[in-house]
């Protein structure tokens, strides 16, 4: 995306850096007014352990920002941190510029922010069109709604069906159908369907590919192009290397309850991102 | 479409028809009694089936709710009882209008559900610790209240006794008691079925993790459903006094266990998320129909006993197999 390359512009490497590979200069923290999200100064301890150690985050429009990092890195606190499922001892968020404060993840999504869960937050027994507007179920127009507080089932079908398509999911066709009857790729495609429609901000995938073969997480990863092609910015935490260099267009590294830096799929090499991420390559501070 | 065998296909029908193997054991347990006794086919035995299934059916839709959030209430017929026992003295000893004797009885009955919600809740205690616990609690407050005397409804006001009013309709007679429980158990299938709360109810008792994830407060699912089943007790408590003509502290002691047994049997799973009220009439009915079949033919009355103890090995066992579905 034409738009998006040139809002990376605080963050590109510039000709000479790029040269120089593994040993880009930190990012300059872009302008909040800027970003679609940006996290500064984020700090978050539990008792004696440091969690996040002052982590600044940007997101910018229409990209997709992958988190990696190592167990305990600090990838899942800094992602709580700025979704509201953890609320960082100080440090700012800034959601379009203005500064947010996020009692609960309840609050992230009324902001728009959705969370496809690690976990698979989706419940086994319902079907595809219950799942997608769990917790925002649609009531019928007139009396039967208002007063009998009836569902609009048929409706929310439909809609379900609709944003299925929307991501290309083909492989299932019955909104009907209950959850648990799909395979763990096309629940995924529920889940993240489901963040896709109601995200209007950003959308955060965590470990989307993790319990998933190769032919199903071809499809997540195409899922994810087809939400940056809507529009809508990505943060994609993983584990996955190669995932990572084929859908991210910037790669932030959490270590140590820090940032070890914020690359790109073009300024580095997978290897070069995991010796960084270990600690075996530092990037040079600028 | 993949091909499926034959037992895949049932397996599948059962998984998004829960009501199905209930409503086909209800009709072929009927047919083979009714060869070996014709006359349970007549209007007679059948209304007496209908009059007798009407407490416990009654209960059992509290615990349907419970069940379907993953829970069990333990404490279904002791609240009940506190409830029909409050109704019953306001009435004969404090000579209150039988309309505030019965609203003052239903209170106390979705309050006591309302405290079960509570301990689930806010102690995060498991339900079955906490019905287990306020069984023993409402079952003494009963007896202490009542001094462990029965009150005969000729003491009370009428209306408390109304449930016993006899309704013909054709050949068969039903009493206002079972017109009551039928109208709750419609309702509550309505709401379960078609109101997002009912959906709700559903996504918290199958994975509460979900639920929370997807923004449904679930503490107050879980506290509404623990009182609307105190409601339902509470209004059951009635409907038991016009079914066994008074209120005692020993009426429906056999409630807490029959109502669990109708849910089982009628396809709704102990794990939560999924069955539903239909099913569970089908399972009280069931009940007593084996009750009522098996005393026609004659049979000792523990023979009864013995299957429907076998019935809830199969129903469970019968869940888990249609659990273990694959797409």
């Amino acid at each position: 995306m034409t738009t998006a390359s040139s809002d990376f512009t605080p963050h590109a490497l510039s000709e000479e850096e790029q040269t120089t590979v593994g040993l880009g200069a930190p990012p300059v923290l872009a302008e909040p007014s800027k970003t679609v999200l940006s996290g500064r100064g984020l700090i978050k301890t539990f008792g004696k352990v440091v969690g996040l150690d002052g982590v600044d985050i940007d997101l910018f429009p229409g990209e997709v920002l992958a988190v990696i990092g190592d167990n305990g890195a600090g990838k899942s606190t800094l992602i709580k941190a700025l979704t509201g499922a953890l609320i960082p001892d100080s440090g700012q968020v800034f959601l379009d510029g203005q500064e947010v404060h996020f009692r609960g993840p309840q609050d992230a999504r009324q902001a728009g922010i959705e969370t496809v869960y690690q976990t698979l937050a989706v419940a086994p027994a319902l079907d595809i069109a219950a799942n997608m507007f769990l917790g925002r179920e649609r009531r019928r127009s007139g009396p039967l709604g208002s007063i009998l507080r009836m569902l609009d089932k048929g409706g929310m079908k439909e809609a379900a069906g609709k944003s299925m398509a929307n991501l290309g999911i083909a492989t299932v066709q019955n909104m009907g159908q209950a959850v648990e009857t799909l395979s763990g790729g096309q629940r995924q495609a529920v889940a993240v369907a489901r963040a896709a429609t109601f995200a209007t901000k950003f959308v955060v995938l965590d470990e989307p590919t993790a319990a998933l073969g190769v032919k199903e997480t071809g499809q997540v990863l195409n899922l994810i192009r087809q939400i940056k092609e809507k529009g809508l910015p990505v943060i994609l935490i993983s584990h996955n290397m190669p995932n990572v260099f084929e859908v991210s267009d910037r790669i932030h590294i959490a270590r140590l309850g820090g940032c070890a830096g914020v690359i790109t799929p073009k300024s580095h090499t997978p290897t070069e991102a995991v010796a960084i991420m270990t600690g075996a390559t530092t990037l040079q501070k600028g | 479409m993949r091909r499926q065998s034959p037992l895949q296909r049932i397996q599948h029908l059962l998984h998004s028809h829960p009501a199905l193997s209930p409503l086909a054991v209800l009709v072929i347990s009927f047919i083979i009694f009714t060869i070996i006794n014709p006359s349970l086919a007549t209007p007679t035995p059948l209304s007496f089936i209908f009059q007798q299934v009407a407490v416990i059916a009654a209960l059992a839709i509290g615990q349907t709710l419970i069940i379907l959030t993953a829970g069990v209430d333990l404490s279904v017929g002791a609240i009940a009882i506190v409830s029909m026992l409050v109704m019953a003295s306001l009435s004969a000893q404090q000579k209150l209008p039988g309309i505030l004797a019965l609203i003052i009885g239903v209170i106390v009955g979705t309050l006591c559900g309302l405290l079960n919600g509570l301990l689930v809740t806010r102690l995060r205690l498991p339900p079955f610790i906490v019905t287990l616990g306020t069984l023993s609690i409402f079952t003494a407050i009963a007896l202490l209240y009542s001094g462990g005397k029965s009150i005969g409804r000729q003491q009370m006001d009428p209306l408390l006794s109304w449930t016993r009013t006899p309704i013909p309709i054709g050949t068969f007679t039903l009493t206002m008691g079972v017109i009551i429980v039928i109208i709750m158990a419609l309702i509550m299938s309505f709401v379960l079925s078609q109101t997002a709360w009912g959906r709700h109810v559903y996504a918290v008792g199958d994975d509460i993790e979900a639920a929370r994830l997807a923004g449904i407060r679930v503490n107050r699912v879980l506290l509404s459903v623990y009182t609307v089943a105190g409601l339902i007790y509470g209004i059951t408590g009635w409907v038991a006094i016009g079914r066994a003509g008074g209120a005692s502290a020993n009426a429906i002691t056999n409630g807490n266990l029959e109502s669990i047994t109708a849910v089982v049997i009628g396809g709704t799973s102990l794990f939560g998320g999924r069955g539903g009220i239909v099913g569970t009439m089908l399972g009280a009915l069931i009940v007593y129909t084996f009750n009522q079949g098996l005393s026609l033919a004659h049979v000792d009355a523990q023979w009864r006993v013995l299957a429907v103890g076998l019935l809830i090995i199969v129903a469970v066992s019968l869940d888990q197999w249609i659990r273990r579905v694959k797409a």
